[in-house]
């Protein structure tokens, strides 16, 4: 479970152990099973991260290492968070301990909702991905240190120092770093905005303006 | 970058602003509600001090959680009752209407929605489920979004969105008999992959596409989210015209001939242009069976589970696992393959023209022994057309279980569920691991004549040999 506070304000820097989930097309299912969305509430979800896999992998789950405990940045592979649309999924990561993750691609519906509540995606292609897995494997329980701004990962072990280059696009860079990431008051304060779109569909005046 | 498409028209109509970030807030015309995704998104709406901006363009009904056996209340699940009570104490509180259990209008919220007109060309549509991608059928852009986007969707009917490049797919040529929408997709699917959508609308065109029915195109867009598309669309044409025409919420009287000009220009222009282009034949496509864990892990009902030879070397790896997964052979055929539940139903394929499909399969034919076979109708306005028609009593006849409206074993937020290694023949969406409700429960994706023709068989069967030979013999006399 996660002891430091959830993403509040701008979203600059992340720092944390990491723990690495390989595989491509990891789908929200496998990270938060159907039966856990039978809530009205998102507080209990960090027991269901994962749950199938883990118990499958009977206590070895990268979720389970010891040296993976209390990690706040996540790396994975291709197309993460494929699937329903469950914030859940993101939710449960996030309750779990997860504040950043580091993928080679991801679903777009859960980048969005990472986005939604200051997790930030930051993607690099395989080869870095790899290194990176490669690098928190080869240092197990190290502190990763990640930038949003220029968007990198640098992990330092046994006095040596890795920094790898990632990618975030700009749009949810700036919404992180501006800690304007929750959005719901700048939609509601554009009323002039959004009573003037209303009134220019056409399917909301019986078609009288068509 | 795209220019003329249906995508881009209605995305410049529904523009509300350009936000700070370089997000574009887009208006929302139609916003659907249930009971799993918006629960949260009241009570952030509550801790905000907000209320619903638009409660008369919300709309809500009760699937995920729903028993099929028995609807009565409360629910035998206390979890389930919880989640319908907060939806219904939600609704009246904010004056949305909530179509609910036995109104006559319940369903599966992409099943209700076009059946009661609510979608229409030219809409904006987004609901906390990633399958709201259906409701593009109708030439509407809708996308499924988490709760964040529900919350913010209640308050301000709008969302911050990234605008997405286009790809027509364009599908020549004719399905051959025994063969529907669902296989196309899957063959969509399988070629260009699960993340081959990913940052795309998907537009469904050409000869093909304009056969389909509304309902198939409802299928084939469902699952574009499959393929990685956020959305896919159908541009409007007289199918949507004819299926709109005096539904409730549809424009009526004068306005409609209005409402009909507008949505006819709405759809991509001959000089529209686009992101990209992929060709497919249609008359190529069999009757397509999922193998693996991904819905890009399709074949033919005629073809054999791939080798790693013959899959692309960044797919090996979750083919071995599929392998594993659903303990299959590379190289095995897949006809022939036993299977112990079939599942007829989803917002995929629980549509009335899906039941009559299976029901043309099952009729004067029996469940093969030591399988469990059973239907949910998509609403129970489905139900009732398909009762008033006799399908119900085909499948019961034929043993199969006729069930109320529902989500059912899609995913496994209600009774109904795999146990154990079971293998399922499912009309649904999606074969992940688990996602019928055992962790090592098999799924394996097809059309519903596909399912009904598994269930008459025991064993995965090409429908094409059971349609084209008659099902049963003339029914013999009754003896005195």
């Amino acid at each position: 479970m996660s002891a430091t506070p959830f993403p509040a304000g701008p979203i600059q820097h992340c720092r944390g152990r990491a723990v690495v989930v390989p595989g491509d097309d990891i789908d929200t299912d496998r990270i938060i099973p159907a039966r856990y969305l039978k809530c009205v509430t998102f507080d209990d979800l960090a027991e269901g991260v994962f749950a199938d896999d883990r118990r499958e992998r009977a206590g070895d789950h990268p979720f389970d290492r010891a040296d993976s405990q209390g990690a706040a940045i996540l790396v994975v592979n291709r197309n993460f968070g494929c699937g329903s649309s469950r914030e859940h999924a993101p939710q449960a990561l996030m309750r779990w301990g997860i504040r950043a993750v580091i993928g080679e691609s991801f679903a777009e519906i859960f980048f969005g909702n990472c986005l939604a509540l200051g997790i930030p995606c930051l993607s690099a292609d395989h080869a870095t991905v790899l290194a990176v897995q490669a690098a928190v494997a080869a240092h197990p329980g190290a502190v990763l240190q990640l930038d949003l701004e220029p968007p990198q990962v640098m992990l330092e072990a046994d006095g040596e120092r890795f920094g790898w280059p990632l990618e975030l696009a700009a749009g949810p860079r700036r919404m992180l770093v501006s800690g304007e990431w929750n959005g719901t008051a700048q939609l509601v304060a554009h009323d002039a905005e959004l009573r003037a779109t209303a009134g220019r569909l056409p399917y909301l005046a019986a078609f009288a303006t068509a | 970058m795209s220019a003329g498409t249906l995508y881009d028209k209605v995305w410049e109509l529904h523009r509300v602003a350009d936000l700070p970030g370089g997000a574009t807030q887009l208006f929302i015309g139609l916003h659907l509600i249930h009971e799993v995704t918006s629960p949260q998104a009241f009570a952030a709406l509550d801790d905000l001090g907000l209320s619903v901006r638009h409660p008369e363009r919300t709309v809500a009904t009760v699937d995920h959680i729903v028993p099929t056996t028995s609807q009565a209340r409360p629910f035998a699940d206390p979890l389930a009752e919880e989640m319908l009570a907060t939806l219904e104490a939600n609704c009246a509180r904010h004056g949305i209407t909530l179509h609910g259990l036995g109104s006559g209008r319940q369903g599966i919220v992409h099943v209700i929605a076009p059946e009661l007109g609510l979608t229409q060309p030219g809409m904006t549509v987004a609901c906390g489920d990633s399958h709201t991608s259906t409701h593009g059928a109708f030439g509407a852009i809708a996308f499924g979004i988490g709760t964040s986007q529900v919350r913010d969707v209640l308050a301000s009917q709008s969302l911050a969105m990234g605008k997405l490049k286009v790809r027509r797919i364009l599908v020549e040529g004719t399905l051959q008999s025994g063969v529907y929408a669902k296989d196309l997709v899957l063959h969509v699917i399988r070629t260009l992959g699960v993340k081959g959508g990913v940052g795309y609308a998907y537009e469904f065109a050409g000869p093909a596409i304009e056969a389909l029915s509304m309902e198939e195109r409802m299928t084939l867009c469902n699952m574009a989210i499959e393929g990685g598309a956020r959305c896919g669309y159908v541009n409007p044409d007289a199918v949507t015209f004819a299926y709109l025409k005096g539904r409730p919420h549809a424009p009526a009287g004068e306005a409609w001939e209005r409402a009909v000009a507008w949505w006819s220009a709405l759809a991509s222009g001959p000089d529209a242009v686009f992101d990209d282009e992929v060709v497919f034949d249609a008359a190529t496509i069999a009757p397509t069976v999922t193998w693996g864990i991904t819905p890009g892990q399709a074949i033919g009902v005629d073809e054999a589970v791939p080798t790693l030879e013959q899959t692309d070397s960044d797919e090996r790896p979750i083919a071995e696992e599929a392998y594993r997964y659903m303990d299959l052979r590379p190289g095995a055929p897949i006809e022939g393959l036993p299977v112990d539940v079939c599942f007829i139903g989803s917002c995929t394929n629980g549509r009335l023209s899906d039941l009559r499909a299976a029901a043309a399969v099952a009729r004067g034919r029996q469940v093969a022994a030591g399988i469990k076979a059973f239907v949910v109708p998509g609403s129970e306005q489905v139900a009732a057309a398909a009762e008033a028609e006799g399908l119900d009593a085909v499948f019961r006849e034929a043993g199969f279980e006729w069930r109320e409206p529902g989500c059912s074993m899609c995913l496994a937020m209600n009774p109904d569920r795999l146990e154990g290694r079971q293998i399922s023949a499912s009309s649904s969406n999606r074969n992940f691991k688990g996602r019928q409700g055992s962790a090592s429960g098999r799924t394996l994706l097809m059309s519903p004549a596909m399912v009904a023709a598994a269930a008459v068989s025991g064993h995965v069967a090409d429908v094409r040999r059971l349609i084209d030979t008659p099902s049963s013999p003339e029914p013999a006399p009754t003896p005195a």
